[in-house]
């Protein structure tokens, strides 16, 4: 008897009980969810709701409309064209340096060098990037000095340099010369991410092919590449979201000449450049779109790169 | 073994990598030392460090670097903590919340804060000290998947639930079991996330810029706009810092710095 009293007991007073003991579990994570909320949920809405009003406050679409103008279209391409430049060119670099520290003969104190070196060059940006690009490869620079020195006299005596930079019409201070220096951080950073899935390859899938008579190039054809071209696509996918959200460097090494979409926000935050404050604001939300964007097809691919890639 | 014999098409790359890494570290730091024209000289650093302005700057960066560091700990180590004692269910919408800054660029986060909080009813911007405030959560929003990730790998590794429980056995309370048993625990964690805050904020231009503070970034910024080798010289300095804070990192923690930065 007792015990089913006591059990009726224990029945009926944990319901009050649990709760109210949940609700002091879950009061113990209210002051994060407050401060994201707060300073990061709150912001961002704010600023996406300005995007869908006029200066009024009324609902209107014009300035998603208005982002279809060609200077906001042009800033577009231009943020897209650096990213892409970038994803590829930090792509293949770093890919091809992963490849070479796994797969390759490389020593191991040449692997854990260029890894740590990843880890620390992946992790610099801002504005001292753009000063160390501008001291290397600026019109004075280290290396454009060097590239400049390289001459010899022509048939009519004239000195001929054929390697002088900025006689070939390169500029550090536009698309080009930015996409350079991303790369700088670009590559390191494919180095970090694709290093694992280099790893995931399984030895016994290139001793299965070698035993029925493929060649490396075979190998990499059939195996080895399209097992890694989700994780390689993904990693892509991943510099250019990190290419396309840069403002710091790009700022400090044009001076906010070359019109990208994070410097017209910038230009927007100091005046009212765009004639429309809510059009800052639907920049903004088109900014956020694509890197959302971006990141739901990383973690799309990164899934399917996991089939066959234990991590 | 095929494996080991000298592969050329390896070396080329650990090359190519190699100069890519080295060389404007050392273009830069070449062109620090030719301030005075036919020699080499440390007048570049000298200048740096004889500006008023420069150490003020710093100053103000490294204590906000501070202040950011300890407010990310008090706010993610307590969080974490309760999430993997009590609320596991709810660790993969905090984890997602905590990637946030990665979707949103620092520039639409300054923003944000600046049209919601320059207004009334808070009108944040209008004091050094309110703006100090906004600024030092901008900063702790930036470092969040950092710190969390850091704290969480760390909280990962040690048996919360045991520690806990042997704990309490004890008669200790919540406070304690925090600062005594869980925090203790927790020093590599904790020192990895706090440096690599601390990098990220004292080296960062866009919120300090925007919300008008007198950072480190935007004096750089301005140092670069208007003299030639200074910049160089800075380059070097704020390489050097970023670095041993990273390099302190994987030190401690055996080389797991695959995070991916924010705030360029």
């Amino acid at each position: 008897m007792s015990e089913i009293a006591g059990s009726r007991f224990t029945g009926a007073q944990p319901r009050a009980a649990v709760a109210l003991a949940s609700m002091w579990t879950y009061l113990g994570v209210l002051p994060f969810f407050a401060f994201i909320i707060a300073f990061l949920i709150f912001p961002a809405t704010n600023l996406f709701a300005g995007a869908f009003q006029d200066a009024k406050g009324h609902f209107t679409l014009v300035n998603i409309q208005e982002l279809f103008s060609p200077y906001i279209l042009k800033a577009y391409r231009t943020s897209l064209e650096v990213s892409l430049i970038t994803s590829v060119s930090g792509g293949v670099l770093g890919f091809f340096v992963a490849y070479a520290i796994t797969m390759g003969a490389a020593p191991r104190w040449v692997r854990n060098m260029l890894l740590t070196f990843s880890g620390l060059a992946a992790n610099f940006g801002g504005v001292p990037l753009a000063f160390a690009f501008i001291a290397t490869m600026g019109r004075t620079g280290f290396v454009t000095a060097i590239l400049k020195s390289i001459c010899y006299t022509a048939a009519d005596a004239s000195k001929v340099c054929p390697l002088d930079p900025y006689e070939a019409g390169f500029n550090l201070y536009g698309t080009v010369g930015l996409a350079v220096t991303y790369t700088y951080f670009q590559f390191p950073l494919m180095v970090l991410v694709i290093t694992p899935a280099i790893e995931g390859l399984k030895r016994e899938w290139r001793e299965a092919a070698e035993n029925l008579g493929a060649t490396p190039w075979q190998y990499w054809r059939h195996i080895g590449f399209p097992v890694l071209l989700p994780s390689i696509l993904g990693a892509m996918l991943l510099l250019f979201g990190s290419a396309f959200g840069a403002y710091a460097t790009a700022q400090a090494l044009t001076g906010g000449s070359i019109l990208l979409v994070t410097i017209v926000i910038g230009q927007q935050i100091r005046g009212d450049v765009l004639g429309n404050t809510n059009l800052g604001y639907a920049l903004a939300l088109g900014m956020v779109v694509v890197m959302a964007v971006c990141i739901a097809f990383y973690t799309l691919l990164e899934r399917r790169s996991s089939r066959w890639l234990k991590r | 073994m095929s494996q080991s014999r000298f592969n050329p098409w390896t070396w080329l790359w650990i090359t190519i990598g190699t100069l890519y890494f080295f060389v404007p570290l050392y273009g830069t730091f070449d062109f620090s030392l030719r301030m005075k024209r036919g020699q080499i000289s440390f007048l570049a650093y000298e200048k740096v460090f004889a500006d008023p302005k420069f150490l003020q700057s710093f100053r103000y960066s490294a204590t906000m670097g501070v202040i950011t560091v300890i407010v990310s700990i008090m706010l993610f180590v307590p969080t974490t903590y309760w999430i993997h004692l009590k609320l596991p269910r709810l660790r993969p919408v905090v984890e997602l919340l905590t990637l946030l800054p990665f979707i949103i660029p620092v520039i639409v986060l300054v923003f944000g804060l600046i049209r919601t909080f320059s207004r009334p009813p808070f009108r944040m911007t209008q004091t050094e000290f309110t703006t100090d405030i906004l600024i030092t959560a901008g900063y702790v929003i930036l470092s969040m998947p950092f710190m969390f990730r850091a704290v969480d790998v760390g909280m990962r590794a040690i048996d919360v639930r045991t520690l806990t429980e042997a704990a309490q056995s004890l008669g200790a309370g919540w406070l304690r079991i925090l600062l005594s048993v869980i925090l203790p625990n927790l020093r590599v964690a904790i020192l990895s996330g706090s440096l690599i805050t601390f990098a990220t904020v004292v080296g960062e231009l866009i919120l300090a810029d925007f919300l008008v503070r007198p950072a480190l970034g935007p004096y750089m910024v301005v140092v670069g706009g208007g003299k030639a080798y200074e910049p160089a010289a800075l380059g070097i300095l704020s390489f050097g810092l970023t670095w041993i804070c990273l390099g302190i990192i994987q030190l401690v923690s055996r080389g797991d710095v695959r995070l991916q930065p924010i705030g360029r």
